[in-house]
């Protein structure tokens, strides 16, 4: 309980009947980089909100540092917020934008002058005082909207999809600085996001949401490698989606083939979902695969090719670093290790 | 070449229509003589005289007096209400909006008739409050007009920025939502103060015990025959009202850049 900075105990929201949180469960420990991934209209940006105390939970709790705090007002919460579009303040230049939380705390002049001064440093805006909000670029307002933040030393800083108004190149450094800040700062973030990259990047800990519910709770080795269901792994990454039987612990069949695999504790000829991803199908000669298919398209990406393969009844996604001509029939092989089982029942909606 | 001039031609001739009376009516203020038909040399008497009229002199006097109070009164009722018209759903916002505009296109008549009824309803002596009042009541709907728009200009995540930061909500309201929509405020002040000054339908129906303001003082005073003294006064009012409008364009003006 201690080093759970953050809890929520079966957090629900509704609006006008209509539920768009399902009763969470979770938690956050200190320092930790969480991430609140999934489609938009899942709840994510709800649940944050929750948190940040704009909305109240229609049922449920939360917790900060043990004690309870759920129907605080936001400005009585150790917690601030980074705004998707910056939420600066336009009629304030940059210093009286940032010294905004202080000036309420009553710190003294020469106080907020340092604290300004040291928060410009960490966004790399130094000798920004005096600009006008209007004059910044996105990127840097948003930099300004991270140092108003921070500088009232919060304890968790919730960020609500910082990055999504940036282009991909200034999203992919902000998102090395954002991580390398939370780690020099030791501070707890909650970061919301639809951007799946970008989760497997920075988080600790990421939370799948679909439909107001949480998917999956894990690292992010542990959701890439491990998916619990088949929403999850689509979700993350490409994958091949198959529906399969499974007849017995280690043996399943999907695409008119019997496969060995490593999953048990289903039941008899139980349907499943079976997921492979693209990088775990090797690509063979016709003679050495278990299945077989024409190479329909070759894609380019960069460090591999992406090539749809069809086969005898489902077309294949695979990325390998070999390319197959178009037209020419190729052997394909998936190892036991590759082959992930899901229930259909297991919260896929 | 031609279309050019006919253009030309024909917005000066709507110009001339719409300005030739005021023209005509500043001109004969500056009129050495009592009679306002024939010109007789130029003179500032009736400037002079003017300010020696005690009856003018009250009646500018309640016309200021109200209208600053009227304006004032409408200018925080109507922002309160652009507030809650703001964070009000979408049907009922229409609702309320729709409502908030029929004082503004229903006739000062109707508007001056009914509310002098009300007052009677209720048995208030018509005089000097009953006046503030009805400038009050048909000013507000101009001030939520301003306000508005300032609000939706607004980010809204600003007011849960401010909160976020520790600000309490009426700490919130003063340094950063109030800075915001000020020049609305200031605008739709002005309007309301404009407005006021300018009316005489509706002061006209809701007041009594001697209390006049300049319109009205005019029109009883045209009652018995243009007197060059009038000229002179319409050519202040309207030098005042023409300065305040420009006003009005130009804050506007501003905020736009």
């Amino acid at each position: 309980m201690k080093d759970k900075i953050v809890m929520g105990r079966s957090l629900t929201k509704s609006y006008n009947g209509i539920e768009v949180v399902k009763g969470i469960d979770f938690w956050v420990k200190k320092n930790q980089f969480l991430t609140i991934l999934g489609p938009s209209g899942c709840g994510k940006t709800t649940t944050l909100r929750m948190l940040a105390g704009f909305e109240s939970p229609s049922s449920g709790q939360i917790f900060f540092e043990g004690n309870e705090i759920t129907s605080l007002p936001p400005y009585q919460r150790h917690i601030n917020t980074v705004f998707q579009k910056y939420a600066l303040f336009p009629h304030m230049n940059i210093y009286e934008n940032i010294a905004f939380g202080l000036r309420i705390n009553k710190v003294s002049e020469k106080e907020v002058k340092s604290k300004v001064a040291k928060m410009l440093e960490l966004v790399n805006l130094s000798g920004f005082e005096t600009r006008k909000v209007n004059s910044l670029s996105g990127g840097q307002q948003q930099r300004i909207a991270i140092a108003r933040a921070l500088v009232n030393e919060p304890k968790v800083l919730l960020l609500d999809e910082p990055l999504g108004a940036l282009d991909l190149k200034l999203r992919k450094d902000m998102q090395i600085e954002l991580k390398n800040m939370q780690k020099e700062l030791g501070i707890t973030f909650i970061y919301v996001t639809h951007d799946q990259e970008e989760a497997l990047t920075m988080s600790d800990k990421i939370i799948i949401m679909n439909q107001g519910e949480i998917q999956q709770i894990g690292t992010p080795t542990d959701i890439y490698n491990e998916p619990e269901n088949a929403f999850v792994a689509d979700f993350i990454g490409e994958s091949n989606i198959l529906d399969g039987i499974m007849h017995k612990d280690r043996l399943v069949t999907f695409a008119e083939k019997q496969f060995e695999c490593v999953d048990g504790g289903f039941k008899k000829d139980e349907p499943v979902d079976v997921v492979i991803r693209p990088e775990d199908i090797k690509m063979v000669n016709v003679d050495e695969g278990i299945l077989k298919g024409v190479v329909k398209s070759v894609v380019f990406k960069g460090v591999h090719y992406e090539m749809i393969i069809k086969g005898a009844s489902k077309e294949w996604m695979i990325h390998s670093t070999q390319m197959a001509e178009e037209g020419s029939t190729v052997g394909l092989l998936i190892l036991p290790d590759d082959i992930h089982i899901m229930s259909k029942e297991a919260g896929y909606a | 070449m031609v279309r050019k001039w006919i253009k030309w031609f024909y917005t000066m001739l709507i110009f001339a229509f719409l300005y030739a009376p005021i023209v005509v009516l500043m001109v004969f203020s500056f009129n050495d003589s009592k009679n306002t038909a024939k010109w007789e040399g130029f003179t500032f008497r009736w400037y002079q005289t003017l300010s020696e009229n005690g009856l003018i002199m009250k009646a500018l006097y309640y016309t200021v007096l109200v209208a600053i109070v009227s304006a004032l009164i409408a200018t925080v009722m109507g922002t309160l209400a652009a507030f809650g018209i703001h964070y009000m759903k979408t049907w009922r916002q229409k609702l309320v909006l729709n409502i908030n505009s029929i004082p503004i296109l229903n006739p000062d008549i109707v508007t001056g008739i009914s509310l002098m009824t009300l007052f009677v309803a209720f048995k208030m002596e018509l005089g000097l409050v009953t006046m503030i009042l009805a400038h009050v009541a048909f000013n507000v709907p101009y001030v939520v007009l301003s306000v508005l728009p300032k609000l939706k200009q607004m980010s809204g995540d600003t007011l849960e920025a401010a909160m976020d930061l520790g600000a309490t909500p009426w700490y919130a309201f003063r340094k950063v939502i109030l800075p915001e929509i000020k020049s609305g405020i200031i605008t739709g002040g002005l309007i309301a103060f404009t407005l006021s000054i300018d009316d005489f339908v509706i002061s006209y129906f809701n007041t009594g015990n001697g209390v006049t303001n300049l319109s009205i003082a005019i029109y009883s005073m045209a009652k018995r025959g243009i007197k060059p003294e009038i000229n002179a006064l319409a050519t202040l009012m309207f030098i005042f009202v023409l300065v305040m409008l420009i006003l009005i364009n130009k804050r506007t003006k501003i905020e736009e850049i």
